[in-house]
């Protein structure tokens, strides 16, 4: 029985288009549900993106995807292999960047990156080779003979992204990788995952900024565990369960007080001079009911605008929470 | 096979370039045992000399000034004080002032020449009064070493002090002591330290290592790469087998030098047996270290083994005079068969072969320890 299904997946994993497919993934600490039966399918060669606040369950998912948790309930298949049966035999295939810095502080750029490349059985030519190529390509040739611990940020997050994918695996998980990184060195840090990409890798990256979501091929919105939506980006933004209004007015703070009440609102943001109010879809003219409102005088301007990633953040996460 | 003794070797070279970084550890793999073989060679001794001890003179003749002076001879006791009733002389032994108190009666004279031992006979007195003896000592019994000395006077002879031959008897068994004549406590005490220092730097090593790797948080990439647990374990003790070595020379080296300890056995012997019980020791540690939380948890299970070493093993009591149960407690450390097995190869030149229950029952606890701690590492953060 066990044989059968054993044949039956790998057979359907030689031509699958997915790096993973998750079905009902649930994960339990006692009584929190951390992650809470997530269908997941993660196509070959794109930077998929997990985008949720903190404590939304995208680090738990991550290890469970990499083997490094037990499922509580439901299937998970990583490039073929079956978790966590296969755990093992994943290890050599894929790379995991952790959301802490989980190299040695206390060896140098070099050792750190031979120490790993000995883990996974680099013969010595081939770590010479490839330890070059690595500090050449991620900017640390003058640091190599620079102890880890005393690196910045950016130079530690391109360390550990050296590190990661050492073995050049097939697919990459990286948790949060920008969140300790200035803005400068994050925009250099995603031209490397497109480079890594477009060689062939598929990449998985959990993240709370907007910006570096939206760089993704493919995005699921978690909150408290459950998958909230799943797209593309501007899928997402087009199919939006709302509309953006943005208000332009002297008193803002107070309008946003009066609309905040209405039903039809689901939320409103301040934006500089600006007010952004996201309205239920089903009504089919937001201005003019904004414009009903007595908060709201003459002078106000009222516009429809595209929306943005955070919109649909919003708008995802804050039905949950209104249900 | 070669990916794998290829990770082993990725382990051992970190250890190393991260053990010579942290110079404080291996400023202390010297340190320690320096100091301590210097500090306990010179100061644990069993043969007890120049107690501070008292007198109270009833009798203030010069035969009884004689007679402090001849036990003063003995070194083994130094008249500090003099006290002028018996009631002083307690509050003395009392307020630790003194550890034994001799009190001299009046008729020292009468009774000392009618005492058996100085073999006058004469007068002939009633049976009870030859049996009196001379003078009395009070002693503080709660240090059994110190009272056991003092107990050592108590037939001295006296035949100085009468210019006289004594009557000694014959003694009733002839005793011939083997492998250290002149009962130095020293040729005992530094073998067994090797086995105290190794305990103490082995377990305190590798107790940490597991959790250290924890704590910094590098067990979270750890564990995604292709590195076993039993590969982890194996790199991780490696490197502290030679430190271990290092040490053992240090000890054994001074031992001989500074405080002559007989060097007997041969050499491949000495270096299988430490061998052994530094693998053992690294063992243990490994198994404390997937055990503890945190570094602070790791340490205090290392003392907890480290004090039955000390105490158990046969480095400081003997174990023949331990109740059985203790004996088996003793058993299951393996400080108490390196002791054994590093005293046989260093005093008495035996082969570690010959004492094969003690290098079995070594070998068994390090494959046992090292088979423990691997399964208990989990690879995943379950």
């Amino acid at each position: 029985m066990n044989d059968l299904n054993d044949g039956q997946e790998k057979n359907l994993n030689v031509g699958s288009p997915f790096a993973i497919s998750a079905q009902k993934l649930t994960r339990k600490f006692s009584e929190l549900t951390a992650v809470s039966a997530l269908d997941l399918t993660v196509d070959k060669q794109t930077i998929y993106g997990f985008l949720g606040p903190n404590g939304s369950g995208k680090t738990t998912a991550i290890r469970l995807l990499t083997g490094l948790l037990i499922p509580t309930s439901g299937q998970v298949n990583v490039l073929g292999c079956h978790l966590p049966q296969e755990a093992n035999k994943l290890r050599m295939k894929i790379g995991y960047m952790t959301q802490k810095f989980s190299l040695y502080e206390d060896l140098t750029v070099k050792e750190n990156l031979q120490f790993i490349s000995r883990i996974y059985g680099l013969t010595a030519n081939q770590q010479k080779s490839r330890i070059s190529e690595l500090l050449s390509t991620h900017q640390l040739t003058q640091q190599s003979r620079q102890l880890a611990g005393s690196m910045s940020g950016g130079q530690k997050q391109r360390l550990a992204l050296a590190a990661a994918v050492i073995h050049k695996p097939k697919l990459l998980f990286l948790d949060e990788p920008t969140s300790a990184v200035d803005p400068q060195n994050r925009r250099e840090f995603w031209e490397q995952l497109f480079d890594l990409c477009d060689q062939g890798t598929t990449i998985l990256v959990s993240t709370h900024y907007m910006d570096e979501a939206e760089r993704c091929h493919k995005l699921a919105i978690l909150e408290n565990g459950i998958k909230r939506a799943d797209d593309s980006p501007q899928n997402l933004m087009n199919n939006m369960p709302a509309q953006v209004v943005e208000v332009g007015a002297s008193n803002i703070r107070q309008i946003k007080e009066c609309l905040i009440k209405l039903p039809q609102v689901i939320s409103a943001a301040q934006l500089g001079t600006h007010l952004r109010v996201l309205v239920n879809k089903e009504e089919s003219n937001p201005i003019a009911l904004l414009q009903r409102q007595p908060c709201l005088n003459d002078t106000a301007k009222l516009a429809i605008v595209r929306p943005s990633l955070e919109d649909v953040f919003v708008s995802c996460t804050g039905q949950g929470m209104t249900q | 096979m070669k990916t794998s003794l290829l990770r082993i070797q990725a382990i051992v070279i970190k250890e190393l370039l991260q053990l010579r970084r942290d110079r404080m550890t291996f400023g202390m793999v010297i340190m320690i045992p320096l100091v301590q073989l210097l500090l306990f060679a010179f100061a644990i001794n069993t043969n007890v000399r120049d107690i501070p001890v008292g007198v109270v003179d009833h009798s203030q003749t010069s035969l009884s000034r004689v007679l402090q002076q001849t036990v003063a001879a003995t070194g083994i006791v130094n008249f500090t004080r003099s006290y002028h009733s018996i009631k002083e002389a307690q509050a003395a032994i009392d307020s630790s002032e003194v550890r034994a108190v001799l009190i001299i009666p009046q008729d020292v004279s009468q009774r000392l020449v009618r005492h058996p031992s100085v073999g006058f006979g004469l007068p002939p007195s009633s049976k009870q009064e030859t049996s009196r003896p001379i003078a009395q000592w009070l002693v503080d019994g709660s240090d059994t070493v110190i009272a056991g000395s003092i107990k050592s006077l108590r037939s001295m002879p006296l035949t100085e002090l009468l210019d006289k031959p004594a009557n000694r008897n014959t003694a009733t068994f002839e005793v011939t002591l083997l492998y250290n004549p002149e009962q130095r406590s020293v040729v005992n005490i530094v073998p067994g330290l090797v086995a105290v220092i190794l305990t103490m730097t082995m377990i305190m090593f590798t107790s940490a290592a597991i959790v250290r790797e924890q704590e910094r948080g590098n067990m979270e990439m750890l564990i995604t790469t292709p590195l076993g647990s039993l590969e982890l374990m194996i790199g991780k003790i490696f490197p502290y087998i030679f430190i271990g070595a290092i040490q053992v020379c240090i000890i054994l080296g001074l031992g001989y030098w500074l405080f002559d300890v007989p060097f007997n056995g041969g050499f491949a012997q000495l270096a299988l047996a430490t061998l052994l019980f530094i693998c053992a020791s690294l063992v243990l540690g490994l198994v404390i270290s997937t055990i503890a939380k945190n570094q602070l948890q790791s340490m205090q299970m290392t003392i907890f083994i480290l004090l039955p070493s000390i105490l158990l093993s046969g480095f400081m009591f003997p174990y023949e005079g331990m109740p059985l149960p203790t004996q088996y407690i003793a058993e299951a450390l393996p400080a108490t068969h390196f002791i054994r097995l590093i005293r046989g190869v260093v005093l008495r030149d035996v082969a570690v072969i010959e004492m094969s229950f003690d290098m079995l029952w070594l070998i068994a606890f390090t494959c046992f320890g090292l088979l423990v701690s691997a399964l208990r590492f989990k690879k995943t953060l379950d």
